[in-house]
């Protein structure tokens, strides 16, 4: 085969080729999953076909993770630019958009209509709350631009996992206080993931609420005025929510809530993983030192990136949170053991997490535990363990 | 009136302009920005890292 390859290619002049510029289509594929696997249960009659994406993201990507392996490629400083302006990447992932829509309707559809008895109802739940995480990863994506239109589709991409306080709560309350004590969606050293979803979801709502009532009062505003954009995206949420409600009736109750608390399960644990035990060290002013890739555990698995637009290249990211999914690079970071739809397996076990993070988070810090994001009310414990009691 | 530069991701607050949605009207002044006011794009960034930034030759007097 390679007799046959070329050998100029080294003298020629070389643009930049993304040669992941055409998998890019795999979320959108991901993002309609749940309607692939229900269609499929019905021409063959197989309920098995329900549980079609949430086995995609359990199973099968863990797995082709462990086959593919790592992507250590970074496009050339010269090519960020020109990636970055490419309009057909944004186009990709505002065509998800319309698709979270489609999952989020078909699956109430068919839990309603459908007569699948627990495990097919369950199944396609679960598969929704998936494409609910994936919604929120979207509109992660496209919330951290600045233009109205990107901020207005990112409210509504956001209203169909009912999380329409992300963008705020995100952008200006995790991004400037991320990997210090007083984020809630920063986890830390000891903390459990149950722990954490506790502190996590109502502290978001509660930073979210204040910042926009803080936004909304220097526009002399009341925090309930119609340019509430929390409100704004909640609203959808309801239209959404109440017609199903409506129109299928009390059966689709089940599906409403299991999708929408386990697709922020999806969020919980993500947060979960990107910054455990990680903390920006305090500088002689009082202020925290400036977030810095050391900051963020990477996973730099190709396929589950593939998935989730670069989120796991999550150092690049918090060091230039406007850059484009298809331009994040991957540098010098600390590194998660596995890819998300792995990790995500592992936080589930409390035990498991720690006796692979714990080690991981040490090193990060040349093992001194005084640096490190410590759980409070662990704090003696974990101090003694490492030999610092009383630090 | 000034123009001030978030130094991380290049974000621009023009006190002429001002930024309506983060609440400040045309021709509020940077010193009139909330000291904990964190970059409105990126958020990386406080208001004391912000960069003042020459006025361009063709507009300076």
């Amino acid at each position: 085969m390679s007799s046959t390859m070329p050998t100029t290619s080294a003298s020629e002049p070389t643009t930049y080729r993304d040669s992941k510029r055409y998998w890019w289509w795999l979320p959108l594929f991901v993002a309609v999953s749940p309607t692939i696997g229900i269609w499929l249960a019905k021409t063959t009659g197989q309920i098995g076909w329900t549980w079609f994406t949430p086995f995609l993201w359990y199973v099968f990507l863990p797995i082709a993770d462990a086959l593919v392996g790592r992507d250590e490629s970074n496009p050339p400083d010269a090519a960020v630019p020109g990636l970055e302006a490419d309009g057909y990447y944004k186009a990709l992932a505002y065509l998800s958009v319309p698709l979270f829509y489609v999952s989020w309707i078909v699956g109430a559809w068919a839990v309603s209509t459908q007569h699948y008895g627990w495990i097919g109802y369950l199944g396609v739940s679960l598969g929704v709350s998936l494409t609910n995480g994936l919604a929120l990863v979207v509109g992660h994506e496209i919330g951290h631009k600045n233009t109205r239109f990107e901020k207005r589709l990112a409210q509504i991409v956001l209203a169909v996992p009912a999380y329409g306080h992300f963008s705020a709560e995100h952008n200006r309350g995790h991004h400037k206080d991320v990997a210090t004590p007083d984020d809630p969606a920063t986890s830390r050293f000891g903390e459990t993931l149950y722990e954490f979803v506790q502190r996590e979801i109502p502290g978001a709502m509660k930073r979210a609420w204040h910042d926009e009532k803080v936004r909304l009062a220097r526009q002399g505003r009341s925090v309930f005025s119609f340019k509430n954009e929390l409100l704004q995206s909640f609203a959808i949420t309801l239209v959404l929510y109440g017609a199903a409600l409506a129109f299928f009736g009390p059966i689709v109750i089940p599906f409403i809530v299991i999708s929408t608390f386990w697709g922020w399960q999806f969020l919980s644990t993500s947060n979960y993983i990107e910054h455990y035990g990680l903390l920006r060290q305090k500088l002689p002013d009082g202020r925290y030192e400036r977030c810095r890739p050391e900051h963020s555990w990477n996973a730099n698995h190709l396929i589950s990136n593939l998935m989730l637009y670069h989120l796991q290249r999550h150092s690049d990211h918090h060091a230039r949170p406007t850059r484009c999914y298809q331009a994040l690079r991957t540098d010098r970071a600390p590194e998660l053991p596995g890819g998300y739809p792995l990790c995500f397996t592992l936080a589930y076990f409390p035990p498991l997490w720690r006796a692979l993070m714990d080690p991981r988070v040490l090193a990060v810090y040349g093992g001194d535990i005084t640096k490190v994001n410590i759980q409070p009310s662990k704090r003696q414990k974990i101090l003694a363990r490492y030999g610092k009691a009383g630090a | 009136m000034a123009r001030y530069q978030c130094p991380g991701c290049g974000y621009v607050y023009d006190e002429s302009a001002g930024d309506e949605h983060e609440g400040f009207p045309p021709g509020t002044l940077w010193s009139k920005v909330p000291d904990d006011w964190a970059c409105a794009d990126c958020a990386v960034r406080d208001k004391v890292d912000f960069v003042k930034l020459e006025p361009p030759p063709a507009e300076s007097r």
